[in-house]
């Protein structure tokens, strides 16, 4: 039985990871990219306030906001999906370091991975409130 | 100014910041906030949330280089990141109650703490393999790529470690920053790793670190499409120049003119602080 052999070495995951971070930060790029043109192109005009702050209308501020509001075809809402994307990278990352853990049969830092997440997750789901 | 003037301006300085960030391997995050606040006069609160943002980038962006080189310890990193993290939500709590003019007197004092440590010499130390408790706990000892092959090295102080990333953390938060310049301070002088392992241990942490209190800044409306597309976009742009061209550039120079531009930032990131006192 090759029950204590780690289905997966070290070396791979680190592989992986790496590929998994180039993705994601072209893909948020990309998105970013897209939305930051639809918002130059439809409110460049308008002039730009922010010396003094206001903080974000609610649709700009919640995931689901966020979402529906690019899936509306929404400029602002794009670029929030996009920067949303790059705030999940990281999150995806230590995701699948649980994963890679878990296979290893790791049993401690699949803990401390846990709680990494766990942490990362009430501040991107929650935002910590 | 118009949004389209303003957005274009910010992208080629954040740019800028990004380019001799990356060649002074200080990062473009410590001066974008202090750009967009001085020069532009946006609100802070908006220039953290968009510095945030950019720093998620880079880090991510480098971290896929050297994670697939073999360097970065990824059991330190996940260990760390449990302080770091803490200290960022926590960073980002804080940030709601502390008055901007006080976030402008820590942001000039971490500007001129960064530009006196860039301007020591980095000794290199030896490397330590005796054995430690906490390292052999948490099986942190591990083996790096040197010239002569795989050397194994094992970590020191694991717990002093640990208390100097939950400052980290707290910072990055609170400033918008990576806050590298202390991981590295903790990792390599501290735990006694390997300055390679440590840098690029650091560049791995800060974007789980960044993304942490950015999470909690997108809910609470700092992180403005506008402001933050343009920095984010500049930034990785002028990194990712930056490590392309990085073997051939003269870094000696471009240090000092880039500690020259922290120092000038940090005298008016203080008065600026200052002057906003009740």
């Amino acid at each position: 039985m090759t029950g204590v052999e780690p289905r997966i070495s070290d070396h791979e995951v680190e592989q992986i990871v790496g590929r998994l971070l180039q993705l994601g930060v072209l893909l948020a790029a990309f998105v970013t990219l897209v939305g930051g043109i639809m918002v130059l192109v439809h409110h460049g005009a308008t002039p730009a306030a922010y010396s003094v702050f206001q903080g974000e209308p609610a649709q700009l501020r919640s995931l689901t906001g966020i979402i529906r509001g690019a899936f509306r075809g929404d400029a602002r809402s794009i670029v929030q999906l996009g920067l949303l994307l790059l705030i999940a990278t990281p999150v995806a990352r230590v995701a699948f370091t649980l994963v890679a853990f878990a296979l290893q049969r790791d049993r401690m830092y699949v803990l401390i991975t846990t709680i990494v997440l766990g942490l990362l997750l009430y501040g991107l789901l929650f935002g910590g409130a | 100014m118009t949004v389209l003037t303003l957005a274009l301006l910010v992208a080629c300085g954040s740019f800028a910041a990004g380019l001799l960030g990356a060649l002074t391997g200080l990062g473009g995050g410590i001066v974008v906030v202090p750009m967009l606040t001085l020069f532009f006069h946006v609100d802070i609160r908006y220039a953290i949330g968009a510095s945030l943002v950019s720093v998620i980038a880079t880090s991510s962006g480098a971290a896929a280089a050297y994670v697939r080189e073999g360097y970065t310890n990824v059991r330190v990193g996940i260990l760390l990141e449990v302080a770091t993290t803490v200290g960022a939500l926590f960073g980002a709590a804080l940030a709601g109650v502390t008055p901007t003019s006080i976030l402008a007197i820590l942001f000039g004092v971490v500007l001129m703490f960064t530009a006196y440590r860039s301007l020591l010499p980095r000794p290199e130390h030896e490397i330590l393999t005796t054995p430690d408790r906490w390292s052999e706990h948490f099986r942190l000892d591990s083996t790096y790529p040197t010239a002569e092959g795989k050397q194994a090295y094992s970590v020191q102080h694991v717990p002093a470690g640990f208390s100097i990333m939950l400052v980290a953390g707290t910072l990055s938060a609170l400033l918008g920053i990576g806050s590298g310049i202390v991981k590295v301070l903790a990792m390599d002088q501290t735990m006694r790793l390997p300055f390679k392992v440590s840098t690029t241990t650091s560049n791995f942490m800060i974007g789980v670190t960044a993304a942490a209190s950015a999470g909690v800044y997108l809910h609470r409306g700092y992180i403005d499409p506008a402001i933050a597309f343009p920095v984010m976009l500049g930034v990785l742009a002028g990194a990712m120049l930056g490590a392309r061209i990085l073997s051939r550039a003269q870094t000696r120079w471009l240090r000092q003119l880039f500690t020259g531009v922290v120092v000038v930032m940090a005298v008016q990131m203080l008065y600026k602080g200052v002057r906003g006192l009740p």
